[in-house]
């Protein structure tokens, strides 16, 4: 395969790659090692080589894309439970398979109870789950999950591979997209497929006001990440007809570098993307009292404060309460942004919302491109009289 | 101890000026500033080098006016700053990007931790820190909240997951990433910017590279491409409401209240 690429110069034809092979895919032919078929891309001998002679290798373009087909979604799995990001990437693959006649595929890796929670994805209406279940899995570690989801990939040669853009995902995707020297899109908003099955991959980038489409036109897999609810969740099928494939697990790929010493719950109240309704305090408002102002409001609606990015960073509100690229992406029913301007990077992670309200008295803000109702006004009288109002009514 | 932070300037403001023919971005124009995060994974740096001894070598790619922020690592305690300038490296994606900072790390005679910041403002993938530890093949633990402990051998760190704490135990040589408020990054000290200034900012360019392979690096290593950039769809049916505050205030009551949403 011409995923392993040895450095003849610093080979000095040991074997100790050979024998630790778990697959038997390495021999020595003449004075060189000779990669074969069983190869899994475990990275074993390239950890073991003493002489560093060994690297991943897959030349950016010379890919045969007729060679590799189908979609491959990573399925993260949450204390024992399938993360819901899974469903909406599940829901987007299919509509975009349908078009170039691929499958859709899942891998999960996992301690126990994962190959229950695979069966669990068959009625989405996805073909083939890869299930690595094994106790040396308990617990996320990015090298040894990129040892296993790349032996997937190896194994089923997916023409995209799709991950969730959560902690663990950003932490798993670009390992692997680096192992088979291919393109990683981080944070897509929109994803596309054309007939010749490069997908047409969208994210806010960049500062500006700006959307870029970016493309991976001469690797395989193409990867990309997409936040949580972005996309639309997939629907239930009427006779699933998927099958939940076990996939054998040596003890070499399940162990890690790192060792993990804890594992405590964080104990949480209602996530900001769990909730119906937020109100945001943006840079518009200016001091603590205003923003406990804000508070209020938000308390009357039975909802939650949230910020942009200036204010958290000015102390007014922590990451957790933060909406934007670098907080949190959120579709609740009604969104009241106060003194928001509508930088791209928050905008994007809150136009899923079903009811945008925006109060500014700057009637060039970006934020009115996106809200349904506009109030061009002072946040200071608009946001105590709401809140009035919201009060009283539940008093009648 | 041998630690690398690997940092970066990014723009200061929002305004980017993008290259029309190849749709990659231009670093040169506007005012800039260091990334944010960046400073947290230095002060981490720092922190850590009280404790066990050893160096704090920070590096970054960019053109060579990265200088400013390699002054200003200098006067925050850094022992020594590494720019990889060259313009074999321009239009990099993740995967070039992150190949060019490793192999800089290899030239660097390696290093036990490598340091990033969680992500980068002009960006934001977060992406870049772990794939330098899969071209070294070192493990790699993302967005640590906290250190614990550190020693000669290992450091024990501590990463919140979504609804998960997880503390675990690292081995070196390896690569952490850190998130936002791990620390309170230290301010630029006077007396050190005077005691360094005559301190040289070392460039590093493409003829320093092991691998020599010019088709790892820049716009030509790289596998994405941008194929075009567009303004945000602006949404159909939007409603200004009229009158003065109080009256916008009331009809929006009103339509919120119509609608059942509140």
């Amino acid at each position: 395969m011409e995923f392993l690429k040895f450095n003849a110069e610093k080979c000095i034809l040991c074997g100790l790659c050979v024998e630790k092979c778990p697959f038997n895919a390495l021999h020595i032919e003449g004075d060189g090692i000779v990669v074969g078929d069983t190869c899994r891309m475990c990275g074993l001998c390239v950890r073991h080589c003493p002489e560093k002679a060994i690297r991943f290798e897959q030349r950016a373009s010379t890919v045969d894309k007729s060679k590799w087909n189908d979609f491959l979604i990573y399925v993260e799995q949450e204390r024992g439970e399938i993360h819901p990001v899974a469903f909406e990437l599940i829901g987007e693959a299919r509509k975009m398979a349908s078009k170039v006649n691929f499958k859709v595929n899942c891998v999960m890796v996992g301690g126990a109870g994962t190959a229950e929670n695979a069966r669990k994805l068959l009625e989405y209406g996805v073909d083939h789950v890869y299930v690595y279940e094994h106790e040396g899995f308990e617990g996320f570690r990015a090298d040894c999950y990129a040892d296993a989801v790349a032996d997937c990939i190896a194994a089923t040669r997916p023409s995209s591979v799709l991950i969730g853009a959560t902690a663990l995902g950003r932490s798993l995707a670009p390992r692997l997209s680096t192992r088979f020297h291919t393109g990683l899109t981080a944070d897509c908003t929109t994803l596309d497929i054309k007939p010749n099955t490069d997908m047409v991959q969208i994210r806010p980038a960049f500062g500006g006001n700006i959307m870029a489409q970016i493309a991976i036109t001469r690797s395989r897999p193409q990867f990309a990440t997409v936040r949580y609810r972005v996309m639309d969740r997939a629907q239930r099928v009427k006779s699933p007809a998927g099958e939940v494939v076990l996939c054998p697990v040596n003890d070499a790929m399940s162990v890690s570098r790192i060792k993990i010493l804890s594992s405590t719950v964080i104990e949480r109240q209602k996530s900001l993307e769990e909730e119906d309704i937020l109100v945001v305090a943006g840079r518009g408002v200016r001091t603590e009292k205003d923003v406990e102002m804000c508070r209020e409001l938000a308390d009357a609606l039975g909802g939650q404060l949230a910020f942009t990015r200036p204010m958290v960073e000015s102390g007014y509100g922590d990451t957790a309460h933060q909406i934007g690229l670098s907080g949190r992406t959120v579709r609740p029913k009604l969104i009241i942004t106060c003194g928001v301007s509508g930088a791209i990077q928050f905008t994007s992670c809150m136009t899923g919302s079903e009811c945008i309200v925006a109060i500014n008295n700057d009637p060039e803000a970006q934020i009115f491109k996106v809200a349904h109702y506009c109030i061009v006004d002072d946040l200071y009288q608009v946001v105590p009289k709401l809140t009035a109002l919201v009060q009283n009514r539940k008093e009648d | 101890m041998k630690i690398v932070v690997c940092m970066k300037q990014v723009p200061a403001g929002t305004k980017v000026d993008i290259d029309p023919e190849t749709g990659a971005m231009k670093r040169m124009s506007g005012d800039t500033r260091t990334n944010p995060y960046d400073l947290f994974a230095l002060e981490t740096a720092l922190a850590l080098r009280e404790k066990t001894g050893g160096t704090v070598t920070v590096l970054t790619m960019g053109p060579p006016q990265a200088e400013t922020m390699m002054k200003d690592a200098y006067a925050m305690g850094a022992d020594d700053a590494v720019i990889l300038s060259d313009r074999k490296f321009a239009g990099a994606d993740v995967l070039a990007t992150s190949y060019a900072l490793s192999q800089a790390i290899h030239v660097l005679g390696g290093a036990d931790l490598i340091i990033c910041g969680r992500q980068t403002t002009d960006g934001d993938t977060a992406q870049v820190g772990p794939a330098i530890a899969e071209h070294m093949h070192i493990p790699h633990a993302a967005w640590v909240a906290e250190i614990l402990d550190a020693d000669d051998k290992s450091i024990r760190v501590r990463q919140d997951l979504v609804s998960v704490s997880q503390v675990s135990e690292i081995p070196y040589p390896c690569l952490i990433t850190v998130d936002k408020d791990i620390c309170v990054p230290r301010l630029p000290s006077y007396l050190l910017k005077k005691k360094t200034a005559g301190r040289q900012v070392r460039i590093m360019s493409f003829a320093d590279m092991p691998d020599q392979d010019l088709s790892r690096y820049g716009l030509v290593g790289s596998p994405t491409s941008v194929e075009r950039m567009f303004a945000p769809p602006e949404i159909e049916k939007q409603v200004y409401l009229e009158g003065d505050a109080e009256q916008k205030t009331e009809q929006l009551f009103e339509i919120l209240t119509k609608k059942k949403i509140i």
